[in-house]
């Protein structure tokens, strides 16, 4: 059913020295720290990550939780920062695809799609054969969806132990380590254009509207730099 | 305790669903996008761009413990190690270690 070659290729793939491992080791182990502050214990906080598995998303519902939100606005608020995983879905899938790979395989590895794993695959999908990039994926994903869980639950067990400067220390880890990742990804004009102009744009939409602001800033900021592509070509 | 226990639980199904859902609607709508399609184009810039967006966001207008430190000291320290990782050959290791320390000295002298 899976390849085992190609399934353990992606597995150890995050064991480089460059891996996001650290960064999201880092972010999870805070991630832990803040639902055990918050009053979750901590199976409640393992399931989280186990089936969220989105830092961001996590984040609001933290936040969300604190000031008593209803479930209504959850669901809302998460799913309005966690809705870039729709065109990171439709710009790495297709990638995927082969008529010899079962549709369950899809529909299940989608749940480790992040920030970290979507890098991985859209560096190296080319160096996988076609009919075994699922594998592949399902590979790179359960490795970076494991660390988040561990990291979580030993955020947890050493909460009391990390001191608020630490907790900040941490926090900034994941969005230097992704932007450079992001940086280095820029290898043509267009993903350059996208990435720069999501950069101004995501903060700039905050100022009309803090909910939808990385959705308009991605948007717009999507649509052109595919114009410029085009106008390119 | 029971209720505050159940309700827990609940918040997290309901946090899992929406995340799922992006996630699975993103499959569902690329079964039918071929990847050499200029709409495969369009969401691939959509989704670099997004991420920035999302990225940058986190920076500037942070939630959680990054609140604690100011708008210029979290700017100085992702300059100072985005020329570090392009200093370093593209080294992401050098600016991810440093990003932790260089926040935490900072906060402590200003």
């Amino acid at each position: 059913m899976i390849r085992s070659g190609f399934y353990l290729k992606g597995l150890f793939s995050v064991r480089s020295v460059d891996s996001p491992a650290i960064a999201l080791g880092c972010s999870f182990l805070a991630i832990g720290a803040l639902l055990k502050n918050i009053g979750f214990n901590l199976q409640q906080s393992f399931f989280s990550t186990f089936f969220t598995y989105a830092l961001p998303g996590q984040l609001v519902m933290a936040e969300s939780f604190l000031v008593g939100a209803s479930l209504v606005n959850i669901f809302i608020g998460v799913w309005l920062v966690n809705a870039r995983l729709f065109p990171m879905a439709v710009s790495m899938f297709p990638l995927l695809k082969s008529k010899k790979q079962p549709k369950w395989k899809y529909y299940i590895s989608c749940h480790f799609l992040a920030v970290s794993s979507w890098l991985i695959m859209k560096k190296d999908y080319r160096t996988i054969n076609e009919d075994y990039r699922i594998d592949f994926w399902m590979g790179i994903g359960t490795a970076t969806w494991s660390i988040a869980i561990v990291s979580t639950v030993l955020g947890f067990l050493i909460s009391d132990y990390l001191s608020k400067d630490m907790m900040i220390g941490l926090a900034i880890v994941n969005p230097v380590y992704f932007f450079c990742m992001l940086l280095g990804s820029m290898k043509n004009v267009v993903i350059g254009t996208s990435v720069i102009l999501g950069t101004i744009l995501g903060p700039a939409f905050y100022l009309i509207s803090p909910e939808w602001c990385i959705l308009y800033g991605g948007v717009t900021a999507g649509v052109i730099a595919f114009f410029v592509g085009e106008l390119n070509d | 305790m029971t209720d505050l226990y159940s309700n827990i639980f609940l918040v997290i199904a309901v946090t899992s669903i929406a995340t799922y859902l992006s996630r699975s609607l993103g499959v569902l709508f690329s079964e039918r996008i071929n990847m050499n399609s200029k709409i495969f184009r369009l969401f691939d810039c959509v989704a670099y761009s997004t991420l920035a967006a999302l990225i940058s966001k986190v920076v500037v207008f942070p939630a959680g413990d990054l609140v604690e430190a100011s708008n210029l000291i979290r700017l100085i320290v992702v300059f100072v190690c985005v020329a570090v990782f392009f200093i370093a050959k593209r080294n992401l290791v050098y600016p991810t270690v440093l990003s932790a320390i260089l926040l935490t000295v900072l906060i402590k002298i200003v």
